[in-house]
């Protein structure tokens, strides 16, 4: 029983980093229409940048407040390639994203080299009903439920996240009302950015990272997205979390090599269910 | 306070608009009529600044605001927030003199706009334009798929608006009958040209006009 309830909370904090992620690929898909496939990227590049900057003997919170602000810069750049010209269809912004994220692949092997690095976390750890879990979990479950909680408030209470929120609504009425939906964009995917380099320089303590490791963190997080049709964030983060115990007991229970073909077969199977239920309800409506 | 001269607006090699000139003066409120795809709406989201024309001169003196066809409101948000981000161009968010105009938004101030009746949603439209503090308004359609009472009410707030506060007004009708009640002039655009133009007066008697746009002559 303690084993059970020490990978459902292992699980959980490994889903509230892919729910990270995924919020970020919300986000950025809500206002712009984009898939953002280098939203992976924003994670890894936070990741490596706080190994550095501890590993020069900068101090615990500056390093990762420096990291994320970088990334958040990442995805400001990466949104002004993406769609910063007018015009630029969804699909070919999607294709700039795959092809910023493989140009990082080049940016952090000249920066940081190809092998795996890692980062001092919290250390220690808490006993919780018999169960032990690592402080760093637990940071990474309380920063993930704070992010959410300040999420809600910026778009539901203040007038920049109702602006934003227009967009995503109805495009056409954000421009009637002056609304520029390219910026809008761009502060999008600056927010992207900054929620990818939160959940990068998160996990880096629990999982060493590398140029690559993107690939995993963004199928994880467009599966925890797609569970929310790409446009609601709480469903994101519910099929994120879900995503993150199946993994972790795949992986506790020893089928550990296979833990993402796991997951992402339970992922698979959730989404069909969910689609041929939403199917039934339409042609009732019908 | 609209002055359009010689404009040109074209979707790729489509001519949407064709050499259209066109005036509102300061205060008055125009009507401009015209059949399904004659170019009304591209006219409007080009006064807006949404489009940009091929050729000619598009002058707007002063703010103007657009009230969209089809209402175009935010539908999972609040009638409140609707009208704030109406604000959005010029920093206004204090609706009160909105709600002094129309007094039933501030009673549904806390709904949801997309659960609203489609007479609502047009008060939140013309509300949320009004936000901006225009001093010329553009409404496209205004009185699509609503009763005629209820299209009567918005209408008689739009002639107070232009009456009281002197805000010119563009109205672009397929109701001829309440464009010509509310308007002193009008325009007849079909297929991006301007048919005809005058005194609402006069195009009533026009029979080409009052056959197209009256079903038959006004008795």
């Amino acid at each position: 029983m303690s084993a059970f309830l020490t990978y459902l909370l292992n699980g959980l904090a490994v889903g509230c980093a892919i729910a990270l992620i995924a919020s970020g690929l919300v986000a950025i898909h809500r206002v712009t229409g984009v898939v953002n496939f280098a939203q992976g990227t924003f994670a890894v590049v936070a990741g490596l940048c706080t190994s550095s900057l501890l590993g020069l003997g900068m101090p615990h919170g500056v390093s990762e407040a420096a990291a994320v602000l970088l990334a958040g810069l990442a995805g400001l750049l990466t949104g002004l390639a993406a769609i910063g010209r007018p015009g630029t269809t969804p699909l070919s912004s999607l294709i700039v994203t795959l092809g910023v994220g493989v140009l990082a692949y080049a940016v952090e092997i000249v920066l940081w080299g190809d092998q795996p690095r890692s980062a001092p976390g919290l250390a220690g750890s808490v006993t919780i009903a018999g169960a032990r879990i690592q402080t760093q979990h637990l940071l990474v479950i309380a920063v993930t439920a704070a992010t959410f909680a300040l999420l809600a408030l910026f778009f539901g209470r203040t007038y920049l996240g109702k602006a934003l929120t227009a967009c995503a609504s109805n495009p056409y009425a954000a421009r009637v009302v002056g609304i520029d939906p390219r910026r809008m964009g761009l502060l999008a995917f600056a927010l992207g950015g900054l929620l990818g380099g939160l959940a990068g320089v998160l996990i880096t303590p629990l999982r060493p990272i590398s140029f690559d490791t993107d690939v995993t963190l963004i199928v994880n997080a467009f599966a925890a997205a797609v569970f929310g049709a790409l446009t609601r964030p709480v469903v994101a983060l519910g099929g994120a979390l879900l995503l993150g115990v199946a993994e972790t007991m795949a992986a506790g229970y020893g089928y550990g090599s296979h833990q993402l073909e796991v997951a992402l077969g339970l992922m698979l199977v959730v989404m069909i269910v969910q689609a041929s239920r939403r199917s039934a309800i339409h042609e009732e409506a019908v | 306070m609209i002055d359009v001269a010689d404009l040109v607006v074209e979707y790729g090699t489509a001519t949407a608009l064709d050499r259209v000139t066109l005036a509102v003066d300061k205060g008055e409120m125009v009507a401009l009529l015209g059949p399904n795809g004659a170019g009304k709406s591209t006219l409007a989201n080009t006064l807006a600044g949404l489009l940009a024309p091929a050729s000619g001169t598009v002058r707007i003196g002063g703010r103007l605001a657009l009230v969209p066809e089809g209402r175009q409101l935010f539908p999972d948000m609040s009638v409140a927030d609707n009208l704030a981000l109406g604000g959005w161009r010029s920093g206004q968010r204090d609706p009160a003199p909105v709600y002094e105009l129309l007094p039933r938004l501030a009673d549904l101030a806390g709904r949801r706009a997309g659960v609203l009746s489609g007479g609502e949603q047009q008060m939140v439209a013309v509300g949320r334009a009004l936000m901006s503090r225009p001093q010329v308004l553009v409404v496209d359609e205004l009185s699509l798929g609503l009763a005629p009472n209820i299209t009567a009410d918005l209408a008689a707030h739009l002639t107070r608006l232009n009456r009281e506060q002197g805000v010119a007004v563009l109205l672009i009708e397929q109701n001829a009958r309440l464009a010509f009640e509310l308007c002193s002039r009008a325009y007849v655009l079909e297929s991006g040209q301007v048919q005809a133009e005058g005194p609402c007066a006069e195009l009533a008697g026009d029979p080409r006009v009052a056959s197209a746009y009256l079903g038959g002559a006004i008795t």
